[in-house]
């Protein structure tokens, strides 16, 4: 009979725990059962918020469904635990009763409401769950007013949901500062002055006395100073305690203010039962942190694995973090209680930043800090106190602008093997070098092996530069050469067709390559040409360079023959153009399929086929849509307010507008983006390289979204954009992309792999921090400018049109050679006999 | 073997030179099976003609793919799943075990000849 192994509570402490089980257990000798009493799996809870532009549980859940299934694990979800039986080693719940060998609790927290009279009045709420948000968010239905009482880290992101809700949003705390705990009086009155400008209202030392239905609004709160304020709803987010119920009942030895007391191996006062996370007491400490959850869940999985050398024994509550889009970190010491310590101060009122070190009383070791409007140092600063890393000889320099002479540089050399990159997945220095030893030589791959930087991605920079370093000391130079005629990635050979005005692949390939080209550098040149000078595919110097879909503007199918996808922007059509569509097809003997970006593919064309379909559709006025080419494929579109009772704008008429502006641009990759009328969403725009959603003030455009096989949500990029606005940004943003993407790259990778990422983009693009931003646009408008229908030009010309020859010494139809069947009315190509087998 | 098997190989003019695409394949019909002919105008020889048929795509296609040099040698790379065919004796680069027939071709004046 297996061991039982049962895990009460499914949240990310919870679920790391499993993950970390499953990794160092003998899958065969346990039975794990998990109980969540909420009706989700687990889910992301440090990006709450994100619920309510998403709108989808499933886009938090950290896990695929499948995980459970696929590795045998029991998940109860709505299922409560009620009791535990140490004795009877039985744990009692709502729907039933399950023996165990080994329990782990990792329960949570719950939020503290302060005893405020009127507190359980209705539309007074919490905020820690995806049914809280639920509740929020049917409170703020139709409502103008929300009040977060409770300034500390999670009250100022609950603040920052109610905004996104649409309601105007007050900040209410007891203390004389927002985030007492982690920052100081000056670091508190900045971070104020900020979150005010970004429109939330700020209440210091204000303490609730009473909640009472108000005039105006729903309710009203009174405070111990006689003022008092109206709101709509209110939520409770004044800090949080041990959810310890169940230990306090099985009679577990508890901490002196609650919480289940742990030893280092994260086992409680009964030996067969182990708590983690946010329920659990260490040495009378608790940690409302995700990372050293994360900890004591390796910890406990060792110890059930009967592997005592991993422990808990404390950890970094240092945090970095971004509030209503304001930089704050704090580290280590913040508050100056070390006996001698001392501190450098940084206060920029004009830029809003505000750093100070906390430094040892021999000005050696940095001991802690606070930053406020810009993390750019935290990393730095981080490992010079975690690693107690000598300081260098004036550490102001550390903090001071870099037009002081720039920090000195923390080169990842200095850094001891300990040092502790990632904090989510405790992987060191250490652990990255043992990798790199066995054989990782890629980014990717050091990612998937140690899971550095796959958890909260705070350290993506500093793995990066440790990576590299380790790479350099080991006489590695990166080889990132195109392919074996050029000894350039394609962003250089980008720059190079443009700045040296270079025309043509021979021309290149002859200034700045070897040998005769190849499958990878024809096309790509072929692109850059393309996108820089725009001519025909067919002009006598680019014509051996395109892929066979380029060649002949036509998708190459399984059996040799061609789709053919006429351009429908935005999706709309008229009965006119689909009966036309449909005479084709039916003249042709094509089969017809809607695609996903709505419009029509028509398959089975040979290639002498091509120009006769083309003539007539032409005639009937489409033009080519490009399905071919690593181009603009689609702009997807709702029907927009011009039918929608919801739509607050016109999506369709965007949408046209963007394919026709942005058709035939050759870029890295396919390009695809949507537009939808309203924040239902309905054509999907966050799935889209380019997406675009109306809000009643304009549009709000969101980037690198990507669907497929690596599904990504785009990043919400720029708020509330006018027409002229929206596409300057967008020819912007593209054209970034277009010049320096790499071959095959979709812009969902590209911003992943761009430094600074989504930070560093809306600088180039929004702020214009590389003073391109005129030239990227005027460089688009060429482009458009230039646009011309390939197909158009290639059927009037006898030239490009002979190109279409199935043979070049036979009329032979070419179709006798094919064989179709016909399935649900359609021909389609035989399928092979071992594919029918098999099926 | 019946007579109709026996004619002897010899030359057949399929095109002319100016049917021919630079650096890129075009298809000729040879009697029972369509060859694709590829003109590199820089390189010695200049023509070379193979089955049109990819037998690990398993269609028609080889005409309509890329030229591709590696290390002196030139190729073509099937359109369909990139494998590249050996443009001087049809090898197969990424399968040993693959090959496709390639013909002999010459060119008389502008007349692209072909031996089958």
């Amino acid at each position: 009979m297996k061991k039982q192994l049962l895990v009460i509570g499914n949240g990310m402490v919870g679920q790391h725990f499993i993950e970390q089980f499953l990794d160092a257990a003998d899958g065969d000798s346990w039975e794990i059962r998990v109980l969540g009493e909420e009706a989700y799996a687990a889910y992301d809870r440090v990006h709450l918020s994100e619920y309510f532009e998403r709108g989808q549980a499933e886009d938090l859940l950290l896990a695929d469904p499948a995980f459970y299934q696929g590795n045998k694990i029991q998940l109860h979800l709505n299922e409560q635990a009620l009791k535990v039986d140490p004795q009877a080693r039985k744990v009692t719940t709502s729907k039933g009763s399950y023996d165990y060998d080994q329990l782990v609790l990792a329960t949570g927290s719950y939020p503290f409401v302060p005893p405020i009279e009127g507190k359980d009045l209705p539309h007074c709420l919490v905020y820690r769950t995806l049914d809280d948000l639920d509740a929020i968010k049917a409170s703020a239905e139709g409502k103008t007013k929300g009040v977060v009482v409770g300034g500390g880290l999670l009250g100022l992101e609950a603040a920052h949901a109610l905004q996104k809700l649409g309601l105007e949003a007050s900040v209410v705390e007891f203390a004389p500062r927002l985030m007492p705990v982690q920052l100081d009086a000056e670091a508190g009155k900045l971070l104020r002055q900020k979150i005010e400008d970004l429109g939330v209202k700020v209440y210091t030392e204000k303490a609730t006395q009473l909640i009472r239905p108000g005039d105006e609004h729903r309710l009203c709160m009174e405070f111990s100073d006689s003022s008092h304020l109206e709101t709509d709803l209110i939520v409770f987010s004044a800090g949080i305690r041990p959810q310890d119920a169940l230990g306090r009942e099985a009679g577990l030895k508890l901490g002196e203010r609650g919480g289940i007391l742990v030893d280092n191996a994260c086992r409680t006062s009964d030996p067969n039962i182990y708590a983690i996370g946010e329920c659990a007491i260490w040495n009378n400490q608790h940690f409302g942190l995700v990372a050293p959850g994360y900890q004591m869940a390796r910890t406990a999985a060792a110890a059930i694995n009967g592997d005592s050398s991993v422990t808990f024994t404390g950890a970094d509550m240092s945090t970095k973090l971004k509030l209503l889009g304001v930089d704050v970190g704090s580290i280590g010491d913040a508050h100056v209680t070390t006996p001698g310590a001392q501190t450098y101060r940084y206060l920029n009122e004009i830029d809003g930043i505000y750093y100070k070190l906390v430094v040892s009383e021999d000005h050696k070791k940095l001991l802690g800090a606070i930053l406020v409007g810009d993390n750019a140092p935290y990393d730095t600063l981080l490992q010079y106190a975690l690693n107690g890393i000598d300081l260098p000889e004036q550490p102001e320099a550390l903090i001071l602008p870099s037009n002081a002479g720039g920090p000195p540089a923390l080169g990842a050399d200095a850094l001891p093997d300990e040092a502790s990159i990632c904090s989510c997945h405790n992987v060191t220095k250490g652990d990255i070098r043992e990798a790199m030893n066995d054989g990782i030589m890629s980014l990717g791959d050091l990612k998937t092996t140690t899971k550095a930087s796959t958890g909260c991605g705070g350290c993506a920079a500093m793995l990066k530069t440790v990576f590299e370093n380790e790479l350099e000391s080991r006489g590695v130079s990166v080889d990132r050469s195109l392919c074996e005629h050029f000894s350039y990635t394609r962003q250089e050979l980008f720059h190079l067709v443009q700045v040296e005005g270079i025309r043509s692949f021979e021309e290149l390939l002859e200034k700045h390559g070897k040998g005769g080209g190849c499958e990878i550098c024809k096309p790509t040149v072929a692109s850059i040409l393309a996108s820089c000078w725009n001519e025909h595919v067919h002009e006598e110097p680019h014509v051996s360079l395109q892929d066979t879909n380029d060649t002949f503007m036509a998708n190459m199918q399984k059996n040799g023959t061609y789709s053919v996808v006429p351009r429908i922007p935005g999706g709309e059509i008229t009965p006119e153009m689909l009966i036309k569509i449909g005479e084709v097809g039916k003249k042709y003997q094509l089969y017809t399929k809607i695609t996903g970006g709505q419009r029509i593919d028509l398959f089975g064309a040979t290639l002498d086929e091509l120009p006769l379909i083309w003539e007539e559709l032409i005639a009937a006025g489409f033009e080519t849509g490009h399905a071919y080419g690593k181009s603009l494929r689609t702009v997807k579109s709702c029907v927009g307010n011009t039918w929608c009772r919801y739509g607050v704008q016109d999506s369709v008429s965007m949408a046209i507008f963007l394919e026709n502006r942005y058709k035939g641009l050759r870029s890295p990759h396919k390009i695809k983006m949507a537009v939808s009328g309203c924040t239902r969403e309905c054509a999907e725009a966050q799935s889209k390289d380019i997406g675009v959603i109306a809000t009643e003030n304009g549009w709000n455009l969101f980037v690198c979204g990507n669907g497929g096989m690596r599904p990504r949500h785009a990043d919400l990029f720029a708020t509330d954009l006018s027409d002229e606005e929206l596409i300057a940004t967008i020819d912007r943003v593209l054209m970034f992309y277009v010049r320096t993407g790499d071959r095959l790259q979709r812009t969902s990778v590209w911003l992943e792999n761009l430094e600074g990422g989504l930070n560093y983009l809306k600088e180039v693009v929004l702020e214009d921090s590389l003073g391109l931003g005129a030239e990227l646009e005027a460089q688009m408008q060429q482009v458009v400018d230039t646009y011309q229908c390939e197909w158009k030009t290639a059927i009037e010309d006898p030239s490009k049109r002979k190109r279409f020859r199935s043979y070049v010494n036979a009329d032979e139809p070419r179709r006798a050679r094919i064989q179709l069947v016909e399935e649900r009315g359609q021909l389609i190509p035989v399928r092979d006999i071992t594919e029918e087998e098999v099926a | 073997m019946n007579s109709a098997h026996l004619n002897a190989a010899q030359w057949h003019p399929v095109c002319r030179l100016d049917d021919l695409v630079a650096n890129s394949g075009v298809v000729a019909w040879l009697d029972a099976q369509p060859a694709a002919l590829f003109w590199l105008p820089d390189q010695e020889p200049a023509i070379y003609a193979l089955a049109h048929y990819d037998p690990l795509g398993k269609a028609e296609v080889l005409a309509h793919g890329l030229v591709c040099e590696s290390q002196g040698e030139w190729s073509v790379a099937s359109p369909l799943y990139k494998q590249r065919y050996r443009l001087t004796d049809g090898q197969c680069l990424e399968e040993e075990s693959i090959k496709v027939r390639t013909w002999p071709v010459r060119l008389v004046g502008a007349e692209v000849e072909v031996y089958y």
